[in-house]
């Protein structure tokens, strides 16, 4: 690069700049201009067409004090607690049980993977057939002969955040199992090895060598999990519809009826902005961890 | 990687190592015990959304779901894709289907075009302020997208594009740019160096390095891509639903909108053949390229 | 040149003779998706096909409350439809304020609409500063309770013949292992059934106060107590009601499976389509037959503005057309509901019908949820009571309180 005539600081490289205009356009218009644009019009009433009337925090206040709201955001922390714990434990035991350099390795993976090429439209529609009371699982129990057995996750307020939490970890876990496979596959075979002169069990040797060895593997699961987490949407809209009751309601859901069908989108910004908010909770320790992390070992 | 791959070949041949492995050690009776559960569990409502999807309704209000079909019968899958209403409209999926193809191909396509360039440049070369923009559209990733709903309704408004298949294709390959520009800087990155400094020296820019080098080095990355690419944009709702209107509804949209149009009585076989038929490509795209599609979503995520 | 100019102007001379206006597409949205409804748009669309014009449909499906979001970002993000339903009222106020609808006036004051329309108030639903955007289509009450004869008959009582003795012969559909009241699980059903049961047990005035008036005393006050209550012994009529759709709990009542539904007269559709007789299969009784009423709300079509003066020109067509006897007459016997037009013979509708259209022309009418509220309102109360409905654990005194605050910020 060093031949290369610099005749102006800004048409240097500019093939390179030109190129990359989609994205600095992207990352400026839509990632952060459209942002501030939702957040500055999440002070005003805007009711069908954003108008620049501002209330302060009304919106906000609204916001908390709406107990749709509330349940959204609870279902939300279950669901994505949960699923933050289940995905991971169960991805990482069935990347460990695959990394027994057992047989058939690629069809059991094949098999654990493929709801993850399904869209949650889909999942969510199966999930809801399973489940069905009158001809899914319930009913088969019942025909056995426990005629009282209740199974109905969809139908029954209570429980109904675990209906989709089944069909969540069915098309997810696979995901976050092949990156723990990848994880695993990149540790030194010479500590395996190390550990077995030793005489360390295996299980000790996963828990106090590899799990901390993969500590950057599970924070990418983590934070991709979480991001995931945030947007569920159409899973919800395809299983439940938020219902029985608002009992399945999650904040996105929250946000598209405020905006398109309450005609109230001052009051969709104000929750999509809580959203916002809540992911740059987690993203800012997690870049932080990242980037304030690499510097150190520069 | 390669290792444990190779070393399974090579126990098929003969025994390996200190201990000599039984094939019915209670340890693998375990191991495969655990396995066959859970692929049983994981296949069980593909299962089910087969096998509804072959009976005719009689047979679903009287057997279980899990009872495989004893009638089989394809006018489920028939009326799925050709006949199924949503008001007067009762062309099926088949309509969704080539709606989805439509909007699939230029978004693809132009996603990867741009996300590719803007990968290389990155990598290759690096300009003041590149990392600036780059850190901020990983950041964007993470945004909600219900965020940046509204005021893209009101963007594709301006440039009059909403509701028009161009407006769908510029919203795609917006939101698809953070995870593609990072997949292919990651892998320019990797190349080596000196490729890229002797094609340099032998005077050729930008966009000669581009197209002779980097492009031809790079299909299996492009390939990855790709499968990303299609069942994302395959499987999209949320922007489907918002940016479109009816009669350009891609598949997904258009599933749900026929399973929620009921006419007296639910038809779960035809649902299950509709559920089926939407998730046909991806799982055809999944199925058929097998490591690459692990690759892809690994590399991701991973080196992420 | 003008040779060629004169040939044109001679073809499209022909042209508008034979069709009688250009063949123009117009792509109509509506959320008409079940099979009685269906049957009814299928009208519009054959008379308007009949005009040379092109119905290009645009059914959503999902009810109002999934097909109203996409109607109107789509109309927000300037790429509208020819037409589109929507239910007259507050729904589309501010889009007509933002000029985004056409003006309808010259074609209602030449086809005389004030004259016509009957009550008038539909007519004023459509106005906005004096000027008319859309065109009423029917008259839809919510105020209906429809119930099985079967059902009754299994259970060995009499089909009741207003609300006290319908929840006092609940006990009897239970033992016979019926669910006494069908309710899907969508919002908007459970919001309509409180309207419905809010004016029989609580009287009109009382429900004129708090959604006209805004009054959130009396929303809180012991007259609204009372309705609480009913509501709350309504819910648990409905367990065991596991259905989705509107049209799933009607079918629950046309197949008996359960006694009755609260649901507004397009019900009527559903069991027409099943072959069903008013006053042999199935009762209706307005006002849930305690006070016989009924509520004008209803469907109405808008037609966002098009710069295209061919469309412009489809859209005048549609909407004259849609307001013309025949096809009243047609759409409405399909649809189950009342016509917008009092000059006009019902005779071949049915008893419920004609017991609806006995009612309006006795003037005992009262305006709709939608005409009153504005959608965030009419949003949160709909998110209130599937809530109350569903979740047993919230007790009537909880709902009110919740009520009575909705209607402190209702506008």
């Amino acid at each position: 690069m060093a031949q290369s005539t610099r005749p102006n600081r800004l048409f240097r490289n500019l093939n390179a700049k030109i190129a990359a205009l989609p994205m600095i356009a992207t990352a400026l218009v839509v990632f952060i201009g459209f942002t501030v644009w939702t957040i500055v019009h999440s002070f005003t009433k805007s009711k069908l067409l954003p108008k620049l009337d501002f209330v302060g925090f009304a919106q906000y206040e609204r916001l908390w004090g709406t107990r749709r709201w509330l349940v959204s955001i609870e279902n939300l922390a279950f669901y994505g607690i949960s699923s933050l714990v289940f995905s991971l434990t169960i991805g990482f035991l069935l990347a460990c049980l695959l990394d027994q350099k057992i047989r058939f390795e690629n069809t059991f993976r094949t098999i654990i993977l493929y709801p993850f090429a399904l869209s949650f439209i889909v999942t969510g529609l199966v999930w809801q057939w399973i489940l069905n009371p009158e001809f899914g699982v319930q009913n088969i129990v019942r025909s056995l002969g426990f005629s009282e057995f209740v199974f109905d996750p969809l139908y029954n307020a209570d429980v109904v955040i675990f209906g989709i939490l089944i069909a969540g970890l069915w098309q997810g876990t696979g995901f976050i199992m092949v990156i723990m496979l990848a994880g695993l596959r990149g540790i030194d075979q010479e500590i395996w090895k190390a550990s077995r002169i030793d005489g360390i069990p295996s299980w000790k040797t996963y828990i106090f060598v590899v799990i901390p060895m993969m500590r950057p593997v599970f924070i990418t699961a983590l934070v991709l999990i979480a991001a995931g987490i945030v947007k569920v949407y159409d899973l919800v809209v395809a299983q439940t519809n938020g219902g029985p009751g608002n009992a399945s309601e999650v904040p996105a859901k929250y946000v598209y009826d405020m905006m398109f069908k309450n005609q109230n989108l001052g009051q969709g910004f104000a929750a999509s902005t809580v959203m916002l908010l809540s992911v740059l909770v987690i993203l800012i320790p997690w870049a932080y961890l990242e980037f304030g992390g690499r510097k150190g070992d520069k | 990687m390669t290792n444990s791959s190779s070393n399974t070949t090579v126990e098929m041949t003969g025994p390996r190592g200190a201990k000599p492995k039984r094939a019915l050690s209670p340890r693998n009776i375990m191991i495969y015990g655990v396995l066959l559960v859970v692929a049983c569990y994981y296949l069980l409502p593909l299962y089910v959304m087969i096998a509804t999807s072959l009976k005719g309704m009689p047979e679903i209000r009287l057997g279980n779901i899990f009872a495989p079909p004893v009638d089989i019968t394809f006018e489920p899958w028939v009326k799925a894709w050709s006949q199924a209403c949503t008001g007067l409209n009762c062309e099926g999926l088949s309509r969704g289907f080539w709606n989805s193809v439509r909007i699939l191909i230029p978004s693809v396509a132009i996603s990867i075009l741009i996300a590719s360039v803007n990968g290389y440049a990155l990598a290759n070369w690096k300009f003041k302020g590149a990392e600036v923009f780059f850190t901020i559209l990983i950041f964007g990733a993470f945004i909600p997208y219900q965020i940046m709903i509204y005021p893209m309704v009101i963007f594709l408004r301006e440039l009059g594009l909403f509701g028009k298949l161009g407006g769908l294709v510029l919203v795609h390959t917006v939101f698809g740019m953070p995870i593609l520009t990072l997949l292919f800087r990651n892998y320019f990155t990797s190349l080596p160096e000196e490729l890229f400094k002797a094609a340099r020296v032998d005077g050729a820019g930008f966009w000669g390095i581009y197209f002779r080098i980097m492009l031809p080095m790079s299909i299996p990355i492009f390939v990855v891509a790709m499968i990303l690419q299609v069942t994302g944009i395959w499987n999209d709702f949320l922007f489907g639903v918002i940016y479109t209107k009816p009669d350009a509804y891609p598949m997904t949209v258009q599933l749900n909108n026929i399973v929620n149009s009921v006419q007296g009585v639910k038809e779960y076989n035809v649902n299950m053949a509709a559920t089926l038929l939407t998730g046909v490509v991806p799982l055809v795209i999944y199925f058929a390229s097998g490591k690459l599609f692990v690759r892809g979503i690994a590399a991701g995520a991973v080196k992420g | 040149m003008n040779s060629l100019k004169k040939l044109l102007v001679a073809t499209t001379a022909i042209c508008s003779v034979t069709a009688g206006a250009f063949a123009t597409d117009l792509e109509v949205t509506h959320w008409w998706t079940s099979g009685g409804e269906a049957a009814a748009v299928a009208e519009f669309a054959k008379a308007f096909n009949a005009t040379g014009n092109n119905w290009v449909d645009g059914a959503i499906a999902g009810g109002g409350g999934v097909a109203r979001p996409v109607i109107i970002s789509r109309i927000l993000g300037g790429d509208p439809m020819g037409a589109t339903q929507l239910n007259h009222g507050r729904q589309a106020e501010e889009l007509v304020e933002a000029g985004l609808m056409l003006d309808l006036t010259d074609i209602a004051t030449e086809g005389g609409w004030r004259d016509i329309v009957n009550p008038t108030g539909l007519l004023d639903s459509c106005t906005v500063d004096g000027k008319i955007y859309c065109v009423p289509v029917n008259i839809h009450s919510w105020q209906w309770i429809w119930l099985s004869h079967k059902a009754f008959a299994d259970a060995g009582v009499d089909v009741p013949s207003n609300w006290d003795e319908f929840t006092a012969s609940a006990d009897a559909l239970v033992a016979a292992g019926k669910t006494p009241l069908a309710m899907g699980q969508q919002s908007w059903q459970s919001s309509g059934a409180f309207g419905v049961i809010n004016v029989a047990i609580g009287g009109l005035d009382l429900w004129t106060k708090i959604n006209v008036n805004k009054d959130a005393e009396a929303a809180a006050g012991p007259e609204m107590a009372k309705v609480f209550e009913a509501y709350g012994a309504a819910r648990v009529l409905s367990e065991g009601s596991n259905v989705q759709d509107w049209n799933q709990a009607t079918n629950m009542v046309i197949t008996g499976e359960a006694g009755g539904q609260i649901m507004g007269d397009w019900a009527q559709g559903e069991f027409q389509v099943a072959g069903q007789t008013a006053g042999v299969d199935y009762t209706c009784l307005p006002g849930l037959g305690v006070n016989e009423i009924i509520s004008t709300g209803g469907d109405a079509f808008y037609f966002p503005k098009n710069d295209d003066p061919e469309v412009t020109a489809a859209q005048k067509e549609l909407a004259k057309l849609m307001i013309s006897k025949p096809v009243q007459v047609a759409f409405n016997l399909k649809k189950g509901s009342l016509p917008v037009r009092g000059d006009i013979d019902m005779s071949t509708a049915n008893d419920c019908m004609q017991k609806g259209l006995e009612i309006l022309a006795a003037g005992n009418i009262m305006p709709d949820g939608n005409q009153v509220l504005s959608a965030d309102t009419s949003g949160q109360i709909e998110d209130l009571m599937v809530e109350f409905w569903n979740d047993t654990s919230m007790t009537p005194a909880e709902a009110q309180a919740a009520y009575a605050a909705i209607i402190a910020e209702a506008d």
